[in-house]
Parts: C-alpha cells; sequence; structure tokens
C-alpha cells in the first residue's frame, strides 16, 4: 500500500514536471518563431576548415563564417544573436526555401541552375578550382595530371570538370569528403587532391598538415561564391549587397582572407564587385 | 522538365543503374557461397569452425556497412595495397573493393537466414542419413542444404532486396553507380525532390519484381511438412 502511494506520488511529480517543460518549451519555439527579431538563423558548412568548420569546443571559424557574422552586424544582429545551421550541398536551396535560414554563406557558387531557384547576393570570393600537391610534386600543369591519381568529392563539380575536361586519362578517385581525399594525399595513394583553391588552402592551412602540401595555382576554372537568400528576398538581398561593399571597404574583408588562408601562401583574387560574376 | 537528363552521358541514368545491378549480382552470388561456407561452419562438429563462423557473423553484421565499404578503399587500397588486381584503374578497383565489401557484410546475413532454416529441417532425417554411412558434408550437402533453400527464398529475397539498396553505400568510394549519379544531378540541376524521385522510382522498378518473383518461388517451393 505505501509503495503504490509513492509510485503514484512519483509520477504525478513525473507527469507534473513533463507538462511544465512541455510547456516551457513550447513557449520558447513561438516566440522564436514568430518574434524572429532576436535571432538570426544562418547556413554554413560544418565540415570545410578555412571556410565553415565547427570545432571540437562547438565554436565556428573560418571565411564563410567570418563574412556572415559581418554581414549579420550589418543587419543589426551581434556575433551572440546568430544561430548557425549546417546546410550540406544538397540542401541548401530547400533549407532557403522552407525559411530554415535566412541567407546561406557555404561556398555556394552562382551558376544558372541554381539562380532559378534562389537569388544571389555578391560574388564575395572569386576562387578556381586547382590541385592540392605534396610540397615536392613536380606536377606544373594539368595536362600533367593524365596518367596520375587524382581525388575529389563525390559528384562535386570538380570531379566533373577532371573527367570531362582537364584530364580524361586521370586516374580519378571519389570519396565522400574532403578529409579522406587529404589522407590519401598524405600516405600517397594519390598524387593530388582537386576543388576549389579556397576549400585546399583551407585544408592545407591546418596545424596538422602544415607545410606538407602546396597548391598548384593553376585556376582551372572560375567558381563565384555568393550568398545565398530566398528567391524574391530583395530587401535581405540589398542589405547583404551593402554590407558586403562596406566589408570590403574597410578592410576587414581582406583580414578575414588572410586570417583563414594565410599559412598555405593562397594568392587570393581581389575583392569582387558585386553582381559582376567572372565565367 | 526531365531535358537536363540527355545532360548527363558517363555515366548515363541507365548506365548507373546498370552498375547498381552489376554491383547487386556479383556481390549476391559472392554472399550466398560466402554465407552457405559461414552456415556449414555454424552448424559443423568442430569447435574451431563453429567458433569462427559464430564470431565472424556477429562481428560483420554490427558494423556500419559504410564503414566497411570506406575501410576497403581507404585501408585495404590505399594503405594496405591491396589493388584487386587493378593497381591502375580506380574505377575498376572501386567497384571490385565495393563487391568484396558488399560480399563480406551480406553473408552474415545470408548465414543467419540459412542457418534458420537448417533448422526446419527435422533432426531425425539427419540422423537417418548418418545411419545410412552418411559423412557430415554429405548429410549437408544431400539432406539438409536442398530443403532449407527451400524454406528460406522468402528471407533470402529480403537480404537481396537489401542488398540492392545497400550498393548505393559504394558511392562513398566513387563507384559510378545510380547514387553517385543522383548526387552529381543535385549538385548541378539544384532539383533535389525531381531528381530524388527518379532515382527513387528507379530503385522500387529493380526490387519490386524481385520481392514479387522470389515471394512466388519461396509458395511454389516450400517443402510442405
Amino acid at each position: 500500500m505505501k509503495f503504490r502511494k509513492v509510485t503514484a506520488a512519483a509520477t504525478t511529480a513525473l507527469v507534473l514536471s513533463l507538462t511544465a517543460t512541455a510547456c516551457g518549451g513550447g513557449d520558447g519555439d513561438s516566440e522564436s518563431g514568430s518574434g524572429g527579431s532576436d535571432k538570426i538563423k544562418i547556413g554554413i558548412k560544418y565540415d570545410q576548415p578555412g571556410l565553415g568548420l565547427k570545432e571540437p569546443g562547438g565554436s565556428f571559424s573560418g571565411f564563410d563564417v567570418d563574412v556572415a557574422t559581418y554581414v549579420a552586424k550589418e543587419l543589426g544582429y551581434e556575433a551572440d544573436q546568430i544561430e548557425w545551421v549546417e546546410t550540406k550541398s544538397a540542401d541548401r536551396e530547400n533549407a532557403l526555401s522552407r525559411g530554415d535560414v535566412k541567407f546561406i554563406t557555404a561556398t555556394y557558387s552562382i551558376t544558372d541552375e541554381r539562380k532559378q531557384k534562389v537569388d544571389f547576393a555578391g560574388p564575395y570570393l572569386l576562387a578556381h578550382q586547382d590541385l592540392l600537391l605534396k610540397a615536392d610534386s613536380d606536377i606544373k600543369e594539368g595536362t600533367d595530371l593524365n596518367g596520375k591519381k587524382l581525388c575529389s568529392v563525390t559528384g562535386s563539380t570538380s570531379a566533373q570538370n577532371v573527367k570531362e575536361e582537364i584530364a580524361p586519362d586521370a586516374q580519378l578517385r571519389e570519396y565522400g569528403t574532403y578529409s579522406e581525399c587529404i589522407a590519401g594525399l598524405q600516405s600517397g595513394a594519390v598524387d593530388a587532391v582537386t576543388t576549389d583553391d579556397s576549400i585546399l588552402a583551407g585544408f592545407a592551412s591546418q596545424d596538422q598538415y602544415k607545410g606538407q602540401f602546396k597548391l598548384a595555382g593553376l585556376k582551372l576554372s572560375n567558381e563565384n561564391y555568393g550568398i545565398g537568400v530566398k528567391k524574391g528576398d530583395s530587401e535581405t538581398l540589398n542589405k547583404i549587397n551593402d554590407a558586403l561593399e562596406k566589408m570590403v571597404s574597410d578592410g576587414a574583408w581582406d583580414k578575414a582572407v588572410k586570417d583563414n588562408f594565410g599559412p598555405a601562401n593562397y594568392q587570393n583574387e581581389p575583392a569582387p564587385q558585386i553582381g559582376k560574376i567572372v565565367q | 522538365m526531365f531535358d537536363f537528363l540527355s545532360d548527363y552521358d558517363d555515366p548515363s541514368l541507365l548506365g548507373a543503374f546498370w552498375v547498381t545491378v552489376q554491383l547487386t549480382v556479383f556481390s549476391a552470388i559472392g554472399s550466398l557461397v560466402w554465407g552457405t561456407l559461414l552456415a556449414a561452419m555454424r552448424v559443423s562438429p568442430v569447435p574451431l569452425m563453429r567458433g569462427f563462423g559464430t564470431a565472424y557473423v556477429n562481428i560483420v553484421r554490427n558494423i556500419p556497412l559504410t564503414v566497411i565499404i570506406v575501410f576497403t578503399s581507404l585501408g585495404l587500397a590505399d594503405i594496405f595495397g591491396v589493388t584487386m588486381g587493378a593497381p591502375d584503374d580506380f574505377d575498376l578497383q572501386g567497384f571490385r573493393l565495393a563487391v568484396l565489401g558488399l560480399v563480406a557484410y551480406t553473408a552474415a546475413f545470408v548465414c543467419e537466414a540459412l542457418r534458420s532454416g537448417i533448422n526446419t529441417v527435422p533432426v531425425g532425417q539427419a540422423e537417418a542419413a548418418r545411419a545410412l554411412g552418411l559423412n557430415f558434408s554429405q548429410v549437408l550437402r544431400l539432406i539438409v542444404l536442398p530443403q532449407a533453400f527451400r524454406s528460406v527464398i522468402g528471407p533470402l529475397a529480403n537480404v537481396l532486396i537489401a542488398l540492392t539498396k545497400n550498393t548505393t553505400v559504394a558511392a562513398t568510394i566513387g563507384v559510378a553507380e545510380a547514387a553517385l549519379l543522383m548526387k552529381e544531378m543535385i549538385e548541378n540541376e539544384a532539383q533535389t525532390v525531381l531528381i530524388g524521385a527518379i532515382f527513387a522510382f528507379g530503385f522500387v522498378v529493380l526490387t519490386l519484381p524481385t520481392g514479387l518473383f522470389l515471394g512466388w518461388l519461396s509458395k511454389r517451393l516450400a517443402v510442405k511438412r
């Protein structure tokens, strides 16, 4: 009998606390959902050192993160009001159209197909497809790749470029992530890793790889990184463009490039002009 | 709406699904052979073989397939130099490594399905066969396995369908099958839902007839007791 009483009391307490927390949670959600003025959600990548990386401690670093933080500040949000959301390549258009994020800075190259689904502010960085080589490699130009072993990420634009144009006779291995490719480069299983030079510079700047790799500097393609916003949201688009112009003119842009890509001896392009896409 | 499909010729949509079919067929044959051997080990009178079979099945079926497939390429090929007879052709090497990984993984499930089939064969049959003077492998080969196979066609069909879908994991090591082409298309066309639907439909086309046919076969061939 006593036991039953205790159980009943415990159950009541449990149910009460559960309902209480449920209410609390619900209130919190609806507040941030309807208000929207206290937080801003920004889409980035979590797995690209130098551009967008979630550090083991939970903080975020990279060029995309720095640009997004600057833009958010111009839109009226301090750094602690930013909520970072991971947007993988396949999910970027949907995240914007659903309204999950206000804008996306995630190595998002401006292309005609994508422009049909989203609007782009910027570009804020001109990157080129390039090769990452071992520091003592003798590969000089794209045609040197024929017969060599090359690594890129499954289905990426860079992998397609290699197969179709740059070196059709190269052996291309496609892995799920760039980290796996870098591991292959380090162990000598592949001769080069290819993707945008900004991404490669980010990897080569990581502490554990310093001094081991070099960029070939080939400029095999032009990738205009833009900031994706929801189709038709021209108010945000214009504000972001203004913010980007300000970022370049007050020197914050240069500093962000130096901070994030510096150690890899990355030869960055000058800041691109808003709306000018290099084909 | 579907006109972008003609932009893809290496691999094309049908070509990519053809690679999926090839992966499935080779892996199915391999895992059927290896799975049968494992099942024989698990019911054999030799403790060492029983131990090996049990350990293999319990370890391999609990490792995620992605880990196994990535290991065949990053570990076996890159670090230990196992190139499967194709050191200079990453496409062929990737395909063979993927088949190796899929066989190693799927065989564990084939083995367990088959072992449940062996348990449906009455013990008296094996005893009678022993009494006639047949040895262990003869009992298994002539009396037990033929009946066991007929009773587990249904479960094996499930394993085969799972295998068909599991071949998509081969995309992580760059085998140009359906999932890889899907990634490529989504990267270029920015049409997640439409492209996803096309590939989902492709897999239904592959697996639905398999399931229906093997379901019919299992009813026809089941040993009525």
